[in-house]
C-alpha cells in the first residue's frame, strides 16, 4: 500500500473486532445491565421511592434515572476500554497492533470509539428500560445526547489508560471498584447534593462525577446541582486530560514498547 | 502474490536474489545501522548492531538464548523502541516513515499468541484490515488453502491444534502481502511433518519474491533453508556469511579410513598428519582443511601404503552448521 497518512481501514477493523465481542456475549453485554437497572428501579424507585418526597418537583423514581444511567455509563465505559486494550497485552496479541501501520490516535479512536459505542448503547437501553417503570421527560434531548457521548468517550479514554497501566487483573479492577464506583455513588446518583449538610456539599464539589451527573440530570429535568457551564467545562477538562495522558503513553511507549 | 505449489526452481525471484548477491550496489531491503537497545533494567540486549538483509534472500539469524535475536526483530517490526541507531525497511525509516516501513513487513512471533474466540477467517481478515489493505476474500481464501486451513475457516481458534494455530499466525502475517517476512522460531514445538511443510512454504514465498528473515534454534533449519546466516551473541552480530561460504570457510572435513587389520599406534612416518586412531585400532580419522592448497590426502594414502597399512573402506564428512555455530559462540564466550 502507499504510505498513507491515515489508515481508516485499521480503525474500522479494530472497531468491528471490538463490537463483535458485544454481539457474541449478549447476556453479559445487554441482558445483565438491563436486569441490574430493573432491580434498582424495583428497590430504589418502587420500595424506597414510594415513601420519599419528590425532589425539586421530580418523583424520586424518575430523579434517579440520569444518575443510574451515568453510573452504568462510567463503569461500563471503563470496563469496556480497559479490558479491550489490557487483554491483547495479557495474551500477547498486541504485537499485531504495534507492528501495524497504525498511528496511536487511530488506535485510540478505534478502541475508545468501540468502548464508548457499547456504553452509549447500554445507556440508551437503560433509558428505554426506565420508561417501563417511571414516567420520564427529557427537556433537552440534544444536551442529553451530548453528555452521554462526552461522558462515554471520556471514561472510555480513562479506561484505556487503566488498561495500559495495569499489569495484572487486580490493577485492572482496583480503580473502577475502589475509586470510580464510590465517586459515582457519592456524586449524586441517587440524591441531590443540596440534601447534604453544607460541609459535605463543599467536599462533594471535589468529586468530578458530580458535574457529569448534574449536567446530565439538567438535560432531563432542567434542574442541576451545579451550573450547566461548569458541568460541561469540567467534563471537557477531564476529556482533555485523558487525551493528553494517552498521547504521552504512545509517544513514550509507556508499558507498550519498552 | 504467494505460495505457488511446485518444486523450487529458478524463478524470477530467485534470479533477483542471485543477481543481488553479485551486485553490491543493490540497496538492501533491510538496513540496520548502529542499533543498540538497553532496557530499563539496565540489560543491554543489543550493542551497536549493523546488518544488511538482501532483497529476496532467506536470512537465518542464529544465536543462543538471550543473544538479542528477538529484540532485534522486535525493533525492526516496531514492537520495541531502540535506544540508538537507525533501521530502514524497504527504503523507509522505521520511525520517521513507520507506516510505509511496517506495511512492507509481516511478522510471525515466537509465541502462539492468537485470539481464542475469533474464527480463522475473521482473524486473518482482521489482520489485512489492520494493515490498511482493502478486503480481498479471494486472497484470504488462497492463503488459507495454501496453509491447509481452508476447512477450518469457520472454526474458533481455541479449537485448533498448536500446529494449526502456528499456521493461522503465518496466514495473518501474509494477509497484507508483505515484501518482508519475519519468522521468529517458526518451527519451535511443531512436529517433523509440519516443519517440512513450513520449509516448503518458506521456499515458495521466497520464490514469489518475499524476503525472509528467520530466527531458529534448529541449526538444521538454517542449514536446510538459508541463503545467508548471521550469528548473534551477547547483543553483537559476530558473523554474517553466505551459508555455503561459511561452511566452506569454517567447515573442517574428515576422512575416515576403515583398516583391514587393526593397528596399535600411528606409524612415525604419519606424525605430520592430523590423525586420530580409534580405540579398537580399526579406524583412522584424518582431519584436514578444505581451504588449504593441498589436502594431503594423496600423500597420506601413499604413506599408509608404504607403511603396509591397507584399508577396506573410506568415507568423508563435513562439519555441520551446528558445529560451526557452537565453535563460534564458544570462541566469543
Amino acid at each position: 500500500m502507499s504510505a498513507a497518512s491515515f489508515n481508516p481501514r485499521a480503525i474500522a477493523a479494530i472497531y468491528r473486532f471490538e463490537m463483535a465481542r458485544t454481539w457474541r456475549t449478549p447476556l453479559q453485554s445487554i441482558v445483565s445491565p438491563v436486569l441490574s437497572t430493573s432491580l434498582y428501579f424495583i428497590v430504589f424507585g418502587g420500595a424506597i421511592g414510594s415513601r420519599m418526597q419528590e425532589i425539586d418537583g421530580v418523583p424520586y423514581g424518575a430523579f434517579i434515572v440520569p444518575g443510574l444511567i451515568m453510573l452504568s455509563l462510567l463503569t461500563q465505559s471503563i470496563a469496556n476500554a480497559s479490558f479491550a486494550i489490557y487483554f491483547p497485552k495479557f495474551t500477547g496479541t498486541i504485537y499485531e497492533l504495534l507492528s501495524a501501520p497504525v498511528a496511536w490516535w487511530e488506535a485510540v479512536i478505534a478502541y475508545v470509539g468501540a468502548a464508548a459505542s457499547k456504553s452509549i448503547l447500554l445507556g440508551l437501553i437503560i433509558l428505554l428500560t426506565a420508561t417501563f417503570f417511571v414516567p420520564l421527560r427529557i427537556e433537552h434531548p440534544g444536551m442529553m445526547l451530548l453528555f452521554l457521548v462526552l461522558t462515554a468517550t471520556t471514561f472510555s479514554l480513562f479506561g484505556f489508560i487503566i488498561g495500559i497501566w495495569a499489569d495484572g487483573f487486580e490493577k485492572l479492577q482496583v480503580i473502577p471498584l475502589l475509586i470510580v464506583t464510590p465517586l459515582a455513588f457519592l456524586g449524586g446518583s441517587f440524591y441531590s447534593i443540596s440534601m447534604l449538610p453544607p460541609f459535605w456539599q463543599t467536599v462533594t464539589l471535589f468529586n468530578p462525577v458530580v458535574y457529569l451527573i448534574s449536567g446530565f440530570r439538567w438535560s432531563f429535568f432542567g434542574l442541576a446541582d451545579v451550573s450547566l457551564g461548569v458541568s460541561l467545562g469540567m467534563t471537557l477538562l477531564f476529556l482533555a486530560a485523558c487525551i493528553a495522558i494517552v498521547g504521552w503513553i504512545f509517544k513514550t511507549g509507556y508499558r507498550l514498547k519498552n | 502474490m504467494l505460495l505457488r505449489h511446485g518444486p523450487a526452481v529458478a524463478t524470477p525471484a530467485n534470479l533477483t536474489y542471485m543477481r543481488s548477491m553479485h551486485a553490491p550496489s543493490t540497496p538492501p531491503i533491510i538496513s540496520v545501522s548502529g542499533l543498540s537497545k538497553t532496557y530499563a533494567t539496565g540489560f543491554s540486549a543489543l550493542k551497536s548492531v549493523d546488518l544488511a538483509i538482501k532483497r529476496g534472500e532467506i536470512f537465518a539469524l542464529l544465536g543462543p538464548n538471550g543473544a538479542g535475536k528477538t529484540t532485534l526483530i522486535s525493533i525492526i517490526c516496531g514492537l520495541v523502541r531502540p535506544s540508538t541507531g537507525t533501521v530502514t525497511a524497504d527504503g523507509h525509516d522505521i520511525q520517521r516513515d513507520y507506516r510505509a516501513a511496517r506495511s512492507a513487513i509481516g511478522l510471525v512471533p515466537q509465541e502462539l499468541t492468537t485470539d481464542a474466540f475469533e474464527t480463522v477467517w475473521a482473524t486473518v481478515s482482521f489482520s489485512r484490515g489492520l494493515f490498511g489493505r482493502p478486503k480481498d476474500p479471494a486472497l484470504i481464501e488462497r492463503i488459507l488453502k495454501d496453509l491447509s486451513l481452508w476447512d477450518k475457516k469457520d472454526t474458533q481458534i481455541r479449537r485448533l491444534s498448536g500446529g494449526m494455530k502456528r499456521r493461522v499466525m503465518i496466514a495473518k502475517a501474509l494477509s497484507h502481502e508483505p515484501r518482508i517476512l519475519f519468522l521468529d522460531e517458526p518451527t519451535a514445538g511443531v512436529d517433523v511433518e509440519l516443519r517440512q511443510d513450513m520449509w516448503q512454504m518458506v521456499r515458495r514465498l521466497r520464490d514469489d519474491g518475499v524476503t525472509i528473515i528467520l530466527t531458529t534454534h534448529y541449526i538444521e533449519e538454517a542449514e536446510e533453508m538459508a541463503d545467508r546466516v548471521g550469528v548473534i551473541s551477547k547483543g553483537e552480530i559476530i558473523l554474517v556469511e553466505e551459508k555455503a561460504e561459511l561452511m566452506r570457510k569454517l567447515g573442517k572435513k574428515q576422512l575416515t579410513l576403515q583398516l583391514q587389520q587393526p593397528i596399535t599406534g600411528v606409524p612415525a612416518a604419519l606424525a605430520d598428519f592430523d590423525l586420530r586412531l580409534s580405540a579398537d585400532g580399526e579406524e583412522i580419522v584424518y582431519t584436514y582443511d578444505t581451504q588449504a592448497d593441498r589436502t594431503g590426502i594423496t600423500t597420506l594414502l601413499q604413506t599408509l601404503s608404504e607403511a603396509g597399512i591397507r584399508f577396506r573402506d573410506l568415507s568423508t564428512s563435513q562439519s555441520s552448521l551446528e558445529e560451526i555455530f557452537v565453535n563460534l559462540v564458544r570462541e566469543r564466550a
